[in-house]
């Protein structure tokens, strides 16, 4: 089979996976989070068995936080209930590793370095997961099980609590409850991400990813050389790391450890695990509004960005510049030959578009349209399709404005899924689109005028600017994938990076459920044959549009004087 | 001015808008000079920025003088300016109609009911003041006392006087309005300065303007578009540093005001007072731009029968013979008993015989005309020759006939039933003569539908509006010409309770209902619904209860209002379509102008093939000033307006002002470059 063939078949086979699973996975999530009626746990094993709808592993979750979980909330109280939660993980981590040295099984590891500490607090909470650190030199297993991997499961369930809320806001009418946050993020754990995390743990095991307690082996290579193999638990975090997009390694070198990525189709797989819930959430979305048609009109547009971004991307990989490259058949810098090109960018293109950040290639060293377009990814604001939740949420605000500006071409007061789009619904859409662009733009600009942040650069010119702006584009749309060529690990890329994760998460965040607040307190509109159709082919390119226009917008200059500049030399 | 002459149109068409003189730029840009006071322009943030950037660039072109500097400099507040003469022109439109009205208001003194004097400045509401004819009415108020013919075209633009008589839903007087005849005693109803007069003269200059929750929600989003560039810009500046490329001010605050939403941003508060201008041409008074928003999402209209749907009375449609009378002989004596008879029934009758049945109009010398009255219920005509010809309805000439021992056909009783059950009224003929009587035959008066009402009402289902006849005749006959009609529901039989109770239904459910109305029952209606027009001729109850005033009292432009409710938002969300779309070709122009000379590859982004880089950003700035002035024409009129379904508009209006908008300023900008590359400096 010629590589080409290969290169087609292996999307094919994604895309059909992803086809075959959103159907059954995104309707198991609308019936997690529809209270009513309530999912009748299995009668098996007996500490699943509960009443009223919740588990007994649930039950005694809300008990040690010391919840009603019958009782809903009002959107300030879900804010807080997420801020708060948020708060305690920070605080939580950032302890963890200062003290891991006198925990069991630290592995021989010292305690981390505050300023490091704090970012990768930051980081894990977030759900970005940059490493500003070598996971396999720093951290011990206890804080890789108890604190990352934990943050790998609690943020994503943050994520998809705020989506789901988000969806209430459109799905409910005149009421001020928009459901308890505490037994949204429970559900989705033990609900969701617990059991399919078990599970792909168990296929990577299969497909050879490591999963002991060993603190690693001396291996003499076969040059007769002497290598120390770092080993660890690493599968059980590895499903959680694509499943919930969060993407932070257990070693450096990301899924392209092979380790953590030992074959081509584990690799592939982990495309798979990355995507697959965010690519479900739409259907969930219709599912819990009502409306099939208009999670399907969500898909589209995800999916057509994607589809747009993994074409360009591998064309751009492909048709790298200079002979031996040609005769090579593309790019092959920085990727690991186990994989090759094809899979390097589709896995490039998937990581970037999903919050994820997880690796197996180095984008640093992607042709500068490669590496353009993943950088551009990001910048869409991870919403095609997204992390998990968040891309959701993103998308939603998107189609808002959107629906906005279109609805006004209809000549209506512009509305969607019956909601009216008045001062406040826009206030809180216009913020939500304000804030990424400010940080990024703003990070960037401190970073290249200061003398700290330049002295990180370990490139000059384009490609230097490329690097900063990669890193504050990938912090403040909570991503993690690293550039590199940038020594990030210095009190102003930890605290800057830091900052950027934080208010690049909980700004929108906070936006997106005041929004819902609004949205469920209105009433409903009725739909007429002068309400737009926002289920139709003709919405969804004009979302897609807008979410480009908007991009593009922001960033061209930026971009012109980075990578473009360096792909037009 | 010009208003349609009758009351109440028999043509559904669109009432003509009263022709407008071309826009008037001189006195525009007089008011544009004045607006450029920076308190006034903080309300529209967009042109703020602007005005800021443009005292920026003037203090940079003195302290390190250049042609290209200056050029900036100057293009900019042009821009400025552009965007206020756009609002100065709008509200101009409205100076010459206040400038009418405030003459109606003129008026000094007022006498009360003693026979003493007091300056109409101090009356207040409850005070009762006497006008005789040829006097002013000194202030608002209804008639308490008496009838007389008023002229109120100094509101209306409408010649014919009106009657206006104590009592009843024709008692409301307005200010500044004549008196022709007769005497009344007014109850004045506002305070002075909060007369009718006094609202319409604000609201017609634009001088109380509120801004709406629609423009506010838009103001909202342009607001943080314009932040997002301005942090484009600012974080650019370290950007370009590091790459050696550093940028004079100059160019970055050209590269900020095109880039911001200006178009729109200039055009927006023009766009809004020109919604209410194109009402007020209709003779419509909005009392809020909010009523004209809530226009455009208006999903149920509640249309009285009479005067909206059909005309204002029943016509004769056919002649029905009974017993041994022929057609043409009902018809013959049908129109000898109508020739004397004014009521629009009688001249219907007349005109069907003539069309019909070729019967020209005939001289009756004393002949005697029986007119209708309440008692007898019927009307005709005793001729020369000795006939007595009677009609009216069924009851009254059948009992008249029988008191003269008149034989009753037997089919009688079954004509009428059956013009009854298709929703007519049955008027029933008899003649008597020499003692005798006897029924000649029915003449079938019907409810008579407005030409193209139907097509009208199938175009409101497109833009999915629900129709709702409201009549107070049985259901069964409302339902046959609601049929004929198309209108999608009835209400009948309906008492001002039941319309209340009916609004009330639909906006539970959500939806957005407009009516019109003009008695005083009909105030706790027209308050409800969302856009409700009262009748000028109406109570002062409904006028205060409705949030728009028709001076036509044509109940027919609710669909007219609707449209331009829709027009309106139509043309706010185009025109930011359009000014967005517009940024691609900027950036396409002002970057490689910017950056080429660092990296020269970037040059291949200079697409339009622009001469130099001072040549391309002075383009850039020109064309997004020039386009404010060319779409002005465009924001007052507004964008054309066809009913359709909103698939069919949207697409139609992204392709005109989404890929318009990216392609135009491509093509003007190149021509723009054109012609600056002859300026020396620049070129």
């Amino acid at each position: 089979m010629s590589s080409t063939a290969a290169s087609w078949l292996q999307v094919a086979l994604l895309v059909a996976a992803l086809v075959a699973v959103h159907k059954p996975l995104g309707d198991w999530m609308a019936r997690v989070f529809t209270t009513d009626p309530a999912p009748q746990p299995p009668k098996w094993p007996f500490w699943w068995r509960g009443g009223g709808g919740h588990w007994r592993v649930e039950r005694l979750v809300y008990r040690a936080v010391g919840v009603d979980a019958d009782s809903e909330q009002r959107w300030p109280v879900y804010l807080r209930s997420v801020l708060a939660f948020s708060l305690v993980s920070v605080l939580f981590l950032y302890l963890l590793q200062r003290v891991q040295q006198w925990l069991p099984l630290d592995n021989g590891m010292a305690g981390v370095e505050p300023g490091s500490a704090w970012n990768t607090a930051i980081s894990f909470v977030t759900n970005t997961n940059w490493q500003g650190y070598s996971g396999e030199s720093t951290m011990g297993h206890l804080v890789q099980m108890a604190g990352l991997a934990v943050q790998n499961f609690v943020s994503a369930g943050v994520g998809i609590a705020v989506a789901i809320a988000l969806v209430r806001g459109f799905a409910r009418s005149g009421t001020d409850r928009l459901g308890n946050f505490w037994v949204d993020v429970t559900r989705a754990i033990t609900r969701l991400l617990l059991p399919l995390a078990t599970l792909a743990a168990v296929v990577l095991v299969l497909g050879g990813v490591v999963q002991n307690l060993s603190s690693g082996t001396d291996a003499t290579t076969l040059a007769g050389a002497t290598q120390f193999l770092p080993g660890g638990p690493v599968a059980s975090q590895e499903a959680i790391k694509e499943l919930g997009t969060n993407g932070g390694g257990f070693y450096n070198a990301n899924s392209a450890h092979p380790f953590e990525g030992p074959s081509a189709w584990v690799s592939l797989f982990q495309v798979f695990l990355l995507l697959v819930i965010p690519f479900s959430l739409p259907r969930t979305f219709g599912r819990m509004v009502g409306d099939r048609r208009q999670g399907l009109a969500i898909v589209g547009v995800m999916a057509g960005l994607a589809t747009a971004s993994l074409a360009l991307t591998s064309w751009a990989q492909a048709r790298a510049g200079g002979a031996a490259l040609q005769l090579a058949g593309a790019a092959t810098e920085g990727q690991e030959v186990r994989f090759g090109g094809p899979l390097s960018a589709l896995f490039g293109t998937a990581t970037t578009l999903t919050s994820t950040g997880a690796v197996n290639s180095m984008h640093d060293s992607y042709t500068p349209t490669g590496g353009m377009l993943v950088l551009a990814n990001m910048m869409l604001g991870e919403v095609a399709p997204g992390g998990v939740g968040s891309g959701l949420y993103g998308m939603l605000v998107l189609a808002v404005v959107a629906v906005f500006v279109a609805g006004l071409m209809v000549g209506r007061t512009p509305e969607y899924l019956g909601k009216k789009l008045g001062r406040r619904e826009m206030t809180l859409a216009s913020l939500y689109v304000l804030v990424t662009p400010v940080l990024v733009l703003t990070g960037t600009a401190v970073a290249v005028a200061t003398d700290t942040g330049l002295s990180s650069l370990l490139n000059s010119g384009s490609h230097g600017l490329s690097e900063v702006l990669y890193a504050f584009t990938s912090a403040s749309n909570n991503n993690g994938s690293a550039f590199a060529g940038l020594s990030a690990n210095t009190p102003f890329y930890n605290t800057a990076l830091g900052l950027a994760m934080a208010f690049g998460r909980f700004l929108p965040i906070v936006l997106v459920v005041a929004l819902a607040g609004r949205l469920a307190a209105q009433g409903r509109a009725p739909v007429t044959a002068g309400t737009l159709p926002t289920h139709q082919p003709l919405f969804v390119g004009l979302l897609g549009a807008v979410v480009l226009v908007v991009v593009g917008l922001t960033y061209f200059p930026a971009l012109a004087l980075g990578p473009l500049a360096e792909a037009l030399a | 001015m010009t208003a349609a002459l009758d009351r109440r149109p028999v043509s559904a068409a669109p009432t003509e808008p009263r022709p407008r003189a071309a826009i008037e730029w001189g006195p525009a840009l007089a008011g544009a000079v004045r607006k450029l006071d920076p308190r006034g322009l903080v309300r529209q943030p967009v042109v703020f920025v602007v005005w800021v950037g443009s005292v920026f660039s003037t203090v940079l072109a003195i302290t390190d003088p250049s042609v290209f500097g200056w050029l900036i400099a100057g293009w900019l507040w042009l821009t400025v300016l552009f965007a206020n003469a756009a609002e100065a022109v709008a509200e101009g439109r409205g100076k010459a109609q206040a400038d009418t009205l405030r003459k109606a208001r003129q008026t000094t003194v007022a006498y009360l009911l003693d026979g003493s004097e007091v300056p109409a400045a101090d009356l207040r509401p409850g005070m009762r003041v006497v006008v005789v004819a040829g006097q002013v009415i000194p202030g608002d108020g209804d008639v308490v006392e008496g009838i007389a013919s008023v002229d109120e075209s100094a509101i209306t633009g409408e010649s014919a006087p009106v009657i206006r008589e104590s009592g009843g839903d024709r008692s409301a007087v307005t200010g500044g309005t004549t008196v022709l005849s007769d005497r009344i005693v007014v109850e004045i109803t506002s305070k002075p300065g909060e007369t009718f007069v006094d609202r319409m003269i604000a609201l017609v200059e634009g001088a109380s303007r509120q801004r709406t929750p629609n423009e506010i929600a838009l103001n909202i989003l342009l607001s943080s578009l314009t932040i997002v560039f301005l942090i484009v810009v600012i974080t650019l500046q370290p950007l370009a540093i590091y790459s050696g490329a550093e940028q004079s001010l100059t160019t970055l605050i050209a590269l900020v005001v095109c880039l911001i939403p200006t178009t729109i941003g200039a055009l927006l508060s023009a766009i809004g007072i020109a919604g209410m201008d194109r009402l007020v041409q209709r003779n419509v008074l909005a009392m809020s731009g909010r009523a004209v928003e809530a226009a455009g999402d208006v999903n149920t209209l509640l249309l009285d029968k009479t005067g909206t749907i059909t005309l204002g009375n029943r016509q004769a449609s056919e002649f029905v013979a009974v017993g041994a009378a022929s057609e043409a002989e009902v018809a013959d004596a049908a129109q000898l008993a109508s020739l004397a008879d004014e009521t629009p029934e009688g001249r219907s009758i007349v005109v069907l015989a003539k069309e019909r049945y070729g019967l020209r109009g005939r001289e009756l010398d004393s002949a005697v005309f029986v007119p209708f009255t309440a008692q007898t219920r019927m009307s005709g005509v005793d001729l020369p020759d000795g006939r007595q010809l009677r009609k009216g309805a069924a009851g009254a000439v059948l009992a008249w006939v029988r008191a003269q021992d008149g034989p009753v056909p037997p089919e009688v009783g079954d004509v009428v039933d059956g013009i009854s059950a298709a929703g007519g009224t049955p008027l029933l003929l008899a003649v008597a003569h020499g003692g005798s009587a006897r029924v000649l035959g029915v003449i079938h008066l019907k409810d008579v539908v407005k030409e193209g009402m139907a097509e009208r009402f199938a175009e409101l289902r497109r833009m999915g509006i629900r129709t709702v006849m409201i009549t107070g005749d049985n259901e069964r006959t409302a339902r046959a010409i609601a049929a004929e009609a198309g209108i999608d529901d009835v209400l009948a039989e309906a008492t001002p309770e039941d319309k209340l109770a009916l609004i009330q239904r639909e906006q539970s459910g959500g939806r957005l209902v407009a009516m019109t109305g003009d008695g005083t029952n009909d105030a706790p209606a027209l308050a409800q619904a969302d856009v409700g027009v009262a009748m000028n001729t109406g109570t002062t109850a409904a006028k205060e209860a409705g949030n728009m005033v028709d001076l036509d009292s044509d109940p027919t432009k609710l669909i007219e209002i609707v449209e331009i409710g829709k027009q309106l938002l139509i043309t706010r969300g185009s025109l930011t379509t359009f000014s967005i779309a517009n940024d691609l070709a900027k950036y396409f122009a002002i970057l490689p102008a910017m950056f080429a000379g660092v990296f020269p590859g970037l040059d291949a982004l200079n697409v339009m093939r622009l001469s130099s880089p001072e040549s391309a950003i002075l383009s850039a700035v020109v064309f997004n000033a020039l386009i404010i002035v060319a779409l002005v024409p465009l924001a007052l009129r507004g964008v054309k307006y066809r009913p359709a379904s909103a698939s069919a508009m949207l697409r139609r209006n992204l392709l005109l002002y989404g890929v318009g908008g990216v392609v135009l300023p491509f093509v003007g900008i190149k021509i723009i470059d054109l012609l600056v590359s002859l300026i020396p400096g620049i070129a």
